[in-house]
């Protein structure tokens, strides 16, 4: 299996439901982050041709690459620096153990890069989740996985924020869910479907 | 919402264009419209860096120019500039002693800029501003934003850079103007992000929406709309209570719209803060008024004092040529 068909199914969920991101920041942050990803999203489909070509590793690092230059914002950094880490931490063909080990580094580094942590209402708060599903390992994994972003991202309504710009408004961001836990969520649906 | 544009994907170029014919004087874009930058550089001169989201022109691209910026990198609109831009800056305007970066603090913007700082060759540091004082600054937030009080960090550090001080002086020159610039904003309407095509927030015709931010997020409490006078005695006096000024401080008061209010309702918000001052034994020695830190076309305004020292003040005199200020050229 292509990476191809991967990137292609992450991007065009995140093109696709570029309104309903920027509805869900418009409540809580400044209305820029479906507009943010579709762009992010429509510069790596402009470059798929090229990404399918080389390793995986070397696809992720130029994706990574692509979403620190072309998204801006926080988003921006946030994604560009997962997708370079897992460029960094994957083998070749990856296994679900592998996968975890990954996206714990990924965690680490946004941890480091943004400030914030697990329970603080970011993207962090579905990666963190995801990562223990993959660490259990087992049967069905792809479907439990993709049930897990979902449930989580939409957990994150339940969280007072304390990051970014949703934390300006404290108790009132109550009840919305986060949009980058929401992309997250949509990104991983669409690879577990697509797998 | 009715705008002057032609389609939502080209609206930044063409604008960032149009800018830069109508200032071709004292600026040049640089390639890919990453940043715009002055036309001519002083040789061992600091490199002042600037930007952030569009959206607040004239901040950063009209503050380009001899006494304030080298550089500003302009991102989409209310989203951070990304690092290859402000790389791209730091190669075409650093004449060898070094780049100074001027953030606002906003987690998109701190970590782009960061990012860039790290990805540079070359010897840079970095002011963060965080002059609003709308949302408190503890462990459980981002920290406090950086608003209208960043074109005075810019403007007196682009002065003593012009003088020749070096990196470090003007790093701890614009931490110093920062912790004695204080802010506070409130939003009579919404504003709309061509992209989005409706307002970033609703607001009812009898509202007021204080501690506004600059990217037409809500801010901290929605009341019923008050007089210039209330609203200037809520925003003033929070400013004042953070900055604790003694009884005959001089100070710098920017009164700003955030690009919705006309300059009449501005003078008139003077007026109300002067009256304030006095009252507090506060001495406004420089002004300035207008839309200088806007939201696109919200409707409001943020009140900012800066207690300035008389070297601060003399630095603020020197001559100053950008494209949205000018005096002494």
């Amino acid at each position: 299996m292509t990476h191809k068909a991967l990137i292609q199914a992450a991007t065009q969920a995140l093109i696709d439901h570029a309104d309903e991101l920027t509805e869900l920041d418009r409540a809580i942050g400044d209305g820029d982050h479906g507009l943010n990803m579709r762009r992010g999203a429509q510069a790596i489909q402009a470059q798929i041709d090229q990404l399918d070509g080389p390793s995986l590793n070397d696809s992720l690092r130029s994706m990574g690459m692509i979403c620190m230059s072309s998204i801006g914002g926080s988003s921006g950094p946030v994604f560009g620096t997962l997708l370079i880490t897992l460029a960094k931490e994957l083998p070749t063909r990856p296994s679900s153990d592998d996968l975890a080990r990954a996206v714990g580094a990924g965690i680490k580094a946004l941890t480091r890069l943004g400030k914030a942590e697990v329970g603080q209402k970011t993207l962090l708060d579905v990666l963190d989740p995801v990562r223990r599903v993959l660490e259990q390992g087992g049967a069905g994994l792809g479907g439990r996985v993709r049930q897990c972003a979902l449930d989580s991202a939409n957990a994150t309504a339940h969280i007072e924020a304390t990051r970014g710009r949703a934390s300006f408004l404290r108790e009132r961001a109550r009840g919305h869910i986060d949009p980058g836990s929401r992309s997250m969520a949509l990104i991983i649906g669409a690879i577990c479907d697509t797998l | 919402m009715k705008k002057l544009i032609n389609h939502v994907d080209s609206v930044l170029a063409e604008s960032l264009d149009g800018f830069a014919a109508a200032h071709s004087d004292i600026l040049t874009l640089g390639a890919g419209r990453q940043f715009v930058r002055r036309r001519t550089l002083k040789q061992g001169k600091v490199a002042l860096i600037s930007g952030g989201g569009s959206g607040h022109e004239p901040l950063h691209i009209g503050f380009v120019g001899h006494g304030m910026l080298d550089a500003a990198c302009p991102g989409q609109i209310f989203t951070s500039p990304t690092p290859d831009q402000m790389l791209a800056a730091a190669e075409s305007v650093d004449t060898g002693a070094g780049v100074l970066f001027v953030v606002k603090n906003y987690s998109g913007d701190m970590m782009n800029f960061q990012m860039a700082a790290e990805m540079l060759d070359r010897e840079s540091d970095m002011v963060v501003i965080n002059d609003d004082v709308a949302v408190e600054n503890s462990t459980y937030t981002t920290g406090r934003r950086g608003v209208a009080g960043t074109l005075l960090v810019e403007r007196i550090v682009g002065a003593a850079a012009e003088l020749g001080e070096g990196l470090a002086h003007l790093k701890a020159l614009g931490d110093s103007v920062n912790r004695c610039t204080a802010s506070m904003g409130v939003a009579l309407s919404s504003c709309t992000v061509p992209a989005a095509g409706q307002p970033t927030f609703q607001i009812a015709a009898d509202e007021m929406e204080l501690g506004v931010g600059i990217h037409g997020e809500p801010g901290r409490r929605r009341v019923k709309m008050a007089s210039a006078d209330d609203i200037a005695a809520e925003l003033t006096g929070n400013v004042l209570k953070d900055l604790s000024l003694k009884r005959g401080q001089e100070v710098v008061l920017l009164v700003n719209g955030f690009g919705g209010t006309p300059l009449h309702e501005l003078y008139v918000m003077v007026n109300a803060v002067h009256r304030i001052l006095e009252g507090a034994g506060v001495n406004a020695v420089r002004h300035l008024t207008g839309s200088y830190v806007t939201s696109l076309e919200m409707a409001g305004c943020s009140i900012t004092v800066s207690a300035m020292d008389s070297s601060m003040l003399s630095l603020w005199d020197s001559p100053l040529h950008t494209a949205a200020l000018r005096w002494g050229i």
